[in-house]
C-alpha cells in the first residue's frame, strides 16, 4: 500500500463570518484576499508537502479548486512543478485537473509532460470534472462538462502517445497542429488516477479504462457500493478488481491527546467545512449531474464532499432559506455535527493508538491500494499542522504498512491496475462489508 | 374547455411532440426556457379562434434532444424544417423568453416564415443596459420565482410551481436546464449578430414585455425595436416576465388585436 499525504492548502485568513454569510467558500469576495498572507501560505504549504517527503509518505497530493478559500490551488500545476523540483522522492499525484474546466487539453498535456520530465517520472495525473463551481468561475458549459472530459482526457492520451504533428477536429477541442515537442518521462505516459464522489458514471469510466479510482472520504457503506460497481463493471472488462484499483482519502488528525485531536479536528468544519464548499446553485449548475447521480445524491443521508450531498439537493428544491442567522448557533451545531461525522469514519481524529485502529479499520474494510491522509482545514497553526503529520509518519504510518501487509493491499505500482483475471468462479469481493455491520454503520 | 391533445409527429428527423388545441387558423407557440407548463387560460382564449401547435422543444423530456443542435441559431433552423416538412409557413407565431430568441432567430434566417410575429419578454440580443438575469446561478425555486412579480397574486403560478416539487418535477426542470445550458450557456442567452440579421424584417412583430420583468430587461425590448423599427411595443403594468399568466386578459386582448390586424 501506498500511503499519501493531502492538504487542500486552505487560505487561514478569511473571516469565518464571512463564509456563514456568504453560506458558502466559494462566493466569498476576494477583498478578503491579503497577498502577504498568501504568499507565507503558499510557501508553507510547498514546504509542508516537503517535510511530508521527509517524514516518509510515498506520496503528495495536490487539487485545484477555483475564486475559493476553502483551497489555494488556484493553478495546481504550478505547484506540482516547484513539488517536481524541490523533491526527490515522493511521487507527485494530481487529484485533479479539471479538463472542462481548462478547455485546453493540449496545453495541459504540455505542462504535465514538463512536470513528469522535471520530476524524473513521479507524476500520477488525475483528471476531475470539476467542482459545479468550477464550471460557473471558468464559464464552462457544465451541459457538456462529461463530453469534454471524456474528449480532453481521449485527446491527451492520443497527443502523448501518437507521433506528431497530426491534425484534430473534435467535437469540443480543434488543433490544427498537434506535436508537442515535451513528452513525458514515464511511457507510455504518467499513471492516471481519478477521484471521485458519487458519479456512478465515473467509476464506470474508471473501470473501462482500468485507472484506479480515489475515493474522496465518503462514507463507508456507499463506497462500498461504488467498489463493487467498479469491480462488476471491471469483470464485464474481463478482469478482477483488487486493492491496486482503488484509493481512499479521509481527514486525518493526530495529536498526542485526544481531546487536542478534538479540537484542532473542530478546524474541519470551519465556515461550515466542506458542505459549505458552495451554494447549491453553484454546486449544481444545469446539466452537470446525470440523471443517476441526482437520484443517488438524494438517496445519501449526510453531506459529502464538495458541497454535493442530499441536504444540498433538498436545499435546491427547498424554498428560500431564513435570513437571520446566528452563527454562533450555525457554529455550536456543526461542531456537535463532527462527532457524529467521527463515528462515521468520515473524520479520524485522535491519538495515534487511536487513529492506527480507525484507519486499520477503513482498510480492513475498503481494502485500498492507497491510503491517503487529508490535513486539517481552517486557521490551524504551522506547528499543529506539522505536529500531525509526523505523529501520522512516525507512530501511526509503520502500523499502517505492517497489516496492509498482513492483509495483503498491494497498490497500483506493486500490481498494475487490471492485470489480475478473473477466475473460474467469477469476479471476487473487493470489499469486506462485515466490520460495517459490527460498527453499526451501512 | 377545449381538447387538446399531445402527439408525436415524425418530422425534420426526429419525433416532435406537439400540443395542439383549439380551432381556425394555425398559431405557433414557442415556450420559454423552463419548458411548457401546461395549458393555461391564456391558451384556452385564442384556442377560440386559432388552432395552437406548441412543439415541445428536443431535449426537454419529451421530444429527444438532437445532438447537432448545439445554439439557439441550430433549434431555429429545426423549427424552420419542421414548418416547411409541415406546410405550415407563413404561419403566426408566439415566442416566449428564450421561445422569443428561437423566432427572432426563425424570421432572420428567412424573413417570410411567419405572417406575424409576437415576441413577449424576449431573450436573444445582449442588452447595452442591465443583463438578462443568470438564471443559470439560482436553484430552480429562485429562478422560477424571480419570473412573476408577484405570485401570490398569480393563481396560475401556484397551480404550476405550487407545492413541494417532486423528483419528477425536478427531473424535468433539470432536463430544461440542461438543455438550455447548452444551447445558451455562452454567449448566455442572446447572439451577437442577431440584431444585424434581422435589420429590414418587415414581418409585423409586437413586443410585450412586463414592466417588472427581473429576468429581461427593459433595454433587450429596445434593442429588437432598434433591429426591427416596424415593431409594436406593449407594456403591461405591474406585470414581470411571464405576461400570459400574471395579466392574462390584457396579454390575450393585446395578442388578438395583433393578428387580427
Amino acid at each position: 500500500m501506498k500511503i499519501g499525504y493531502f492538504t487542500e492548502r486552505p487560505y487561514r485568513w478569511v473571516p469565518e463570518e464571512e463564509v456563514f454569510k456568504n453560506r458558502s467558500f466559494f462566493g466569498v469576495s476576494n477583498r478578503f484576499f491579503d497577498p502577504e498572507k498568501a504568499a507565507d501560505d503558499y510557501n508553507y504549504y510547498i514546504d509542508e508537502n516537503c517535510y511530508a517527503e521527509e517524514l516518509g509518505f510515498d506520496l503528495v497530493a495536490l487539487n485545484e479548486h477555483h475564486g475559493n478559500p476553502f483551497c489555494m490551488g488556484s493553478v495546481m500545476n504550478v505547484e506540482a512543478a516547484v513539488l517536481a523540483s524541490r523533491t526527490r522522492r515522493v511521487r507527485i499525484v494530481l487529484i485533479g485537473n479539471p479538463l472542462p474546466a481548462i478547455k485546453h487539453p493540449l496545453r495541459m498535456a504540455e505542462e504535465l509532460a514538463e512536470i513528469d520530465l522535471i520530476s524524473r517520472g513521479r507524476l500520477v495525473t488525475g483528471w476531475v470534472r470539476g467542482a459545479g463551481s468550477e464550471q460557473f468561475f471558468n464559464n464552462a458549459n457544465p451541459a457538456y462538462n462529461r463530453e469534454m472530459f471524456n474528449e480532453a482526457h481521449d485527446f491527451i492520451v492520443q497527443a502523448w502517445t501518437r507521433p506528431g504533428p497530426w491534425r484534430y477536429e473534435g467535437k469540443h477541442f480543434h488543433y490544427r497542429h498537434v506535436n508537442p515537442w515535451a513528452l513525458p518521462y514515464q511511457k507510455p505516459h504518467p499513471p492516471m488516477w481519478i477521484p471521485g464522489v458519487i458519479s456512478p458514471e465515473t467509476v464506470k469510466w474508471c473501470a473501462a479504462h482500468r485507472y484506479p479510482y480515489i475515493g474522496l472520504g465518503t462514507l463507508l457503506g456507499p463506497t462500498c457500493d461504488l467498489w463493487d460497481y467498479y469491480a462488476d463493471e471491471a469483470a464485464r472488462h474481463g478482469y478482477q478488481a483488487g486493492p491496486e484499483n482503488f484509493g481512499y482519502l479521509i481527514p486525518t488528525v493526530v495529536a498526542e491527546t485526544q481531546e487536542k485531536a478534538d479540537t484542532i479536528a473542530n478546524n474541519f468544519v470551519f465556515g461550515g467545512g466542506q458542505n459549505a464548499f458552495s451554494r447549491p446553485e453553484f454546486a449544481m449548475p444545469p446539466g452537470y449531474n446525470s440523471k443517476s447521480a441526482i437520484r443517488m445524491l438524494a438517496k445519501q443521508p449526510t453531506g459529502s464532499w464538495l458541497g454535493v450531498s442530499g441536504d444540498k439537493l433538498a436545499q435546491h428544491v427547498a424554498h428560500d432559506e431564513p435570513e437571520h442567522v446566528d452563527y454562533g448557533e450555525v457554529r455550536r451545531k456543526l461542531i456537535a455535527g463532527l462527532e457524529k461525522v467521527k463515528r462515521n469514519y468520515q473524520v479520524i481524529a485522535g491519538t495515534p493508538e487511536h487513529v492506527l485502529a480507525k484507519v486499520k479499520t477503513i482498510l480492513r474494510i475498503l481494502r485500498p491500494g492507497v491510503f491517503i491522509m487529508f490535513s486539517v482545514q481552517g486557521p490551524v497553526s504551522n506547528e499543529e499542522r506539522r505536529a500531525s503529520m509526523r505523529l501520522f509518519a512516525q507512530e501511526v504510518m509503520p502500523g499502517l504498512r505492517e497489516y496492509s501487509r498482513e492483509i495483503d493491499l498491494p497498490d497500483p505500482f506493486e500490481r498494475t491496475p487490471g492485470s489480475v483475471g478473473l477466475g473460474n468462479g467469477g469476479r471476487r469481493p473487493v470489499v469486506d462489508r462485515e466490520p460495517l455491520r459490527e460498527l453499526g454503520l451501512r | 374547455m377545449t381538447k387538446w391533445t399531445e402527439e408525436t409527429v415524425k418530422v425534420a428527423g426526429t419525433e416532435l411532440a406537439l400540443v395542439k388545441g383549439g380551432s381556425g387558423k394555425p398559431l405557433l407557440i414557442l415556450h420559454d426556457e423552463l419548458g411548457y407548463p401546461g395549458w393555461m387560460a391564456w391558451n384556452e382564449a385564442l384556442a377560440e379562434t386559432r388552432t395552437l401547435l406548441i412543439p415541445l422543444q428536443p431535449g426537454f423530456g419529451k421530444t429527444p434532444r438532437l445532438d447537432w443542435v448545439r445554439s439557439y441559431r441550430d433549434l431555429a433552423g429545426f423549427y424552420s424544417q419542421v414548418l416547411r416538412e409541415m406546410r405550415l409557413d407563413p404561419i403566426d407565431v408566439i415566442g416566449f423568453s428564450a421561445g422569443g430568441f428561437i423566432a427572432a432567430e426563425m424570421a432572420a434566417a428567412d424573413p417570410r416564415i411567419f405572417s406575424h410575429m409576437v415576441l413577449v419578454a424576449p431573450m436573444g440580443i445582449k442588452a447595452t443596459e442591465g443583463e438578462i438575469l443568470d438564471f443559470f446561478a439560482l436553484t430552480i425555486r429562485h429562478h422560477l420565482r424571480a419570473t412573476v412579480a408577484d405570485p401570490e397574486k398569480t393563481p396560475e403560478f401556484a397551480r404550476i410551481y405550487g407545492g413541494e416539487m417532486t423528483p419528477a418535477q425536478f427531473e424535468a426542470f433539470e432536463d430544461a436546464r440542461a438543455e438550455t445550458a447548452r444551447l445558451g450557456w455562452e454567449p448566455f442567452m442572446h447572439n451577437p449578430s442577431l440584431p444585424f440579421l434581422l435589420r429590414g424584417l418587415t414581418t409585423p412583430t409586437l413586443l410585450i414585455r412586463g414592466t417588472r420583468d427581473a429576468v429581461v430587461p427593459r433595454n433587450c425590448i429596445e434593442e429588437y425595436r432598434k433591429a426591427i423599427p416596424g415593431a409594436q411595443v406593449i407594456e403591461l403594468p405591474g406585470v414581470g416576465h411571464r405576461p400570459e399568466i400574471e395579466d392574462a386578459i390584457a396579454f390575450e386582448r393585446a395578442v388578438q388585436r395583433f393578428l387580427n390586424s
